[in-house]
């Protein structure tokens, strides 16, 4: 198993503990993570985004431009990343605030109404883990469910724990839809 | 397992240079090693230490030359263009013979350049950036595990020879989190019977920067400098082999150009194409002799920076065989793509 993530969105939409919040799960199964935030001259309003890689193997780049796994929380995200992904690669997008399709047939697409599921369990700042859940339901062997419940403890600051089932209730949910 | 932590690079290197027991740490802001500073700010008055947010680079480096004469363990941190602006303090404190440990998370130059990772500052860094026949002992970590253990053998180093060591990284490996286990101290005391320490009871210990006379004194001070050069380079040599045991092919690279080497060679291997990695980890001194060796058995020997060479140069004095030395390299804050050292290597079959 080796797996390039770019998770992409506005800031404030938690992407990079997103992304966290993966490798603190996916460590607790033995994987090599890697986590790098895209730093600099970014413009306001927008795309802030991680670089996450997850794999059996020791880790050579932490930078992915290429990514096996796009999740885009907003429109200028999926702009950006889709033409850079992967032949075959998964592309998970905020239908909530996305009003376009992906242009792309040689990927994998899955649309998640992200904000919506969130501000439905009770918070519209939970959009990252609908995301997140929806993401695990599709990739099962990146982590498990169990491990990126338990791993909210370390990647959620002291301050925002008391989010927490909120934000146990957003991935379950988003982890349940079939489609 | 259990007991790995998730943390930036730069995290690292500041929790590290805590347990090694550094307490006064001075620095100037600037990216891409910002978390430095920002975590000596939080940690080192929770343990009695003292941060201090300096009013340029220069003057941190020499609140570092003066807390380490006084006997202490002193860091300073800061990348590439921000190291340019220490240079004289590094050569003050190495004509001094006091030990500190500087970092350098090297960004895209020359000049301000840009604020990715690079490896442009190499020759800076091994060929000394100041002024003087002295010498800096460079440590070129590739991982956040290494970056904190070797930030804890840097103070050691330093004290053990009295002498500036520079812990070289780059933005990427500032910027990267990766799981990694918190090194222990090595429990080692270096006395410091020349610090300045306020002569009570004792005649006053002098830490001089100016020798006026060479014949008798300058001269002579640098034949000592050169005789603790001469130990390091026969003690302190440190390097990593990766299948190197038959391989045809030897990648050169540290860093993070050596992880990216690192992965091209595992899909070179699956090819079986005997492709190996020579990665040194102390810039200076530099592993010659061993890198001597292993390429004496090799048909091609590749060097991958993250610069349009500079450690080539170094792998050329070791190889001493220019037919067998190839360069690849991307710079101004680019990363080395492995599908390119692949392609490369591929090539020399033929």
């Amino acid at each position: 198993m080796h797996e390039e993530i770019i998770v992409a969105g506005f800031g404030g939409q938690g992407v990079i503990m997103a992304g966290k919040l993966l490798c603190l799960a996916a460590m607790k199964e033995g994987k090599h993570v890697s986590h790098i935030p895209s730093y600099g001259a970014e413009m306001r309003g927008g795309t802030a985004n991680c670089s996450v890689v997850i794999s059996d193997n020791p880790i050579g780049s932490p930078v992915v431009p290429h990514p096996t796994i796009v999740v885009a929380m907003n429109g200028p995200s999926m702009r950006k990343f889709e033409p850079r992904l992967k032949k075959g690669g998964l592309l998970l997008y905020n239908s909530s605030l996305i009003d376009f399709k992906p242009e792309r047939d040689d990927i994998e697409v899955i649309a998640i109404k992200a904000n919506d599921i969130a501000e439905d369990e009770g918070s519209k700042m939970a959009a990252n883990m609908a995301a997140i859940g929806r993401l695990q339901a599709v990739k099962p062997e990146l982590v498990s469910l169990d491990n990126i419940i338990d791993a909210l403890k370390i990647a959620v600051s002291k301050r925002n724990q008391k989010h927490n089932e909120v934000n146990i209730k957003v991935l379950k949910r988003a982890n349940s839809i079939t489609a | 397992m259990s007991d790995q932590i998730l943390m930036k690079g730069n995290e690292a290197v500041g929790e590290a240079a805590i347990i090694a027991g550094c307490r006064y740490y001075f620095a100037y802001p600037i990216t891409p090693q910002n978390e430095i500073p920002a975590y000596m700010a939080k940690r080192l008055p929770e343990v009695g230490g003292t941060f201090l947010q300096a009013e340029s680079e220069l003057a941190a480096i020499n609140m570092v030359f003066g807390a380490s004469a006084a006997g202490a363990r002193a860091m300073t941190s800061s990348s590439s263009p921000g190291i340019s602006l220490k240079q004289e303090g590094i050569s003050y404190i190495a004509g001094a013979e006091l030990p500190c440990v500087i970092v350098d998370m090297m960004r895209g130059g020359p000049g301000l350049g840009n604020i990715a990772g690079s490896q442009a500052d190499y020759f800076q860094a091994t060929r000394g950036g100041g002024n003087g026949d002295y010498r800096v002992l460079v440590i070129a970590p590739a991982s956040v595990q290494e970056l904190a253990d070797m930030t804890v053998k840097a103070f050691d180093l330093a004290d053990q020879y009295s002498i500036p060591v520079m812990i070289l990284g780059d933005g990427f490996l500032g910027q990267m989190s990766e799981p990694f286990t918190l090194p222990k101290p090595s429990g080692k005391n270096f006395k410091k019977p020349w610090a300045l320490t306020g002569a009570k009871g004792r005649k006053p210990n002098i830490i001089a920067s100016m020798r006026l006379t060479p014949e008798d004194l300058l001269e002579k001070h640098n034949l000592k400098l050169q005789k603790t050069y001469q130990e390091i380079e026969a003690n302190e040599v440190m390097y990593e082999s990766y299948l190197l045991d038959d391989a045809e092919y030897v990648i050169v690279a540290y860093g993070t150009s050596a992880r990216i080497s690192r992965s091209a060679i595992t899909e070179l291997r699956k090819e079986g194409i005997k492709a190996g990695l020579f990665r040194p980890l102390t810039l200076w001194p530099y592993p010659y002799k061993e890198l001597k060796a292993v390429s004496e058995r090799a048909k091609k020997v590749l060097t991958v920076e993250m610069s349009l060479g500079q450690m080539v140069e170094d792998v050329r004095l070791a190889v001493q065989d220019d037919a067998k030395i190839d360069f690849y390299g991307r710079t101004g804050g680019m990363l080395p793509v492995s599908e390119e050292i692949i392609r490369k290597v591929r090539s020399y079959g033929g």
